[in-house]
């Protein structure tokens, strides 16, 4: 029966000022059932305030075989790390 | 907390009513349709094992321990409302009996919110569980073919257990009227979401449910309560 249920992404946000977590999937017959779901299966614990379901198929993920092209550049460009610049010695509060 | 607590008797029918419920749901285990579901009848479960287990401790100098009150009584000592210990039957059943239930016990912990340390937290946990059975009561009445035939059969076979949820309890003093008026109003509404047919037989009255407060049950329960309370009596004072 699950197997004709679509997958949902939970996402839980832990405490107000926090963003949401990807916390793990289920499945579910629609949105509303997925909260409740999700409700049931993460937040037990007293792991959140808010929750979000997302419709798994929904999310685009980048391809592990352009991990390369996608993430290999920023390593090589030490200028774009805030740790490249030397701090002056008269700037305060930073 | 300004009402005056009821008398620590009269909470009993309340608690065997949830410790019945809760051993009922907790057959699902291993059995649900779906891992996510399961999940979802034990934490219900939980909930309510909870509350029997806050009004047991509530009654220690009358009837004993919580141990003792669950597995030590006899089946006729149980003052649970017959519809909570009908067998799980199928899914259908038991999210009606879940929906008959929940839109009860809601409003009633509600008005005893202010005499009860229990019942605040108890009202959350209930309104859940109502939410729960009104989704799932809506979804599969406005299902399919079958899960609608389904949900029909079990509102048909369980509604003559309901008219006795609303027999006053002595020593509690609620709006029994009101809750009833409530209770038909709200199950009405779900019923027309859900496209099911009100089931045309008496709540109340002869030829229906209607003496598990005053201790006689169905045949389904004395199995059930063999089964609850074999460990305990076959190993007195067993731990984990």
């Amino acid at each position: 029966m699950s197997a004709d249920w679509p997958l949902w992404e939970v996402f839980v946000r832990s405490r107000r000022g926090l963003s949401h977590t990807h916390a793990g999937s289920l499945h579910a017959p629609d949105a509303q059932m997925a909260l409740r779901n999700a409700r049931d299966l993460y937040t037990r614990r007293s792991e959140g305030v808010s929750l979000w379901v997302v419709p798994s198929r929904e999310i685009t993920a980048s391809s592990p075989d352009e991990k390369d092209p996608f993430f290999e550049p920023a390593a090589d460009k030490a200028y774009r790390h805030p740790t490249f610049y030397e701090v002056p010695d008269g700037v305060k509060n930073l | 907390m300004t009402a005056t607590a009821p008398p620590a008797l009269a909470t009993l029918p309340l608690a065997d009513d949830a410790l019945v419920l809760s051993h009922r749901l907790g057959e699902w285990a291993g059995h649900a349709p779906v891992l996510e579901e399961e999940m979802a009848l034990a934490n219900i479960a939980l909930d309510l094992l909870g509350q029997a287990r806050a009004l047991y401790a509530g009654l220690r100098d009358e009837l004993g321990t919580e141990d003792e009150i669950a597995y030590l009584r006899e089946e006729r000592t149980f003052l649970n409302c017959q519809l909570v210990e009908q067998p799980n039957g199928d899914f259908a059943h038991t999210i009606v009996r879940q929906l008959f239930f929940s839109t009860y016990q809601q409003p009633l912990y509600a008005q005893l919110a202010p005499k009860l340390p229990l019942a605040e937290k108890a009202v959350s946990e209930t309104a859940y569980h109502r939410d729960h059975a009104e989704q799932w009561t809506v979804r599969l009445g406005d299902g399919t073919e079958e899960s609608h035939a389904r949900m029909q059969r079990a509102a048909n076979a369980l509604w003559r257990f309901t008219g006795e949820l609303f027999q006053p309890v002595e020593g509690l003093d609620l709006r029994w009227q009101e809750l009833e008026g409530e209770w038909a109003a709200s199950i009405t509404e779900v019923f027309g979401r859900a496209g099911l047919d009100l089931p045309e037989g008496q709540r109340s009255g002869a030829w229906t449910a209607g003496a598990g407060r005053q201790g006689l049950h169905t045949e389904p329960f004395g199995p059930m309560i063999a089964e609850m309370q074999h460990l305990h009596r076959s190993h007195p004072g067993a731990t984990w």
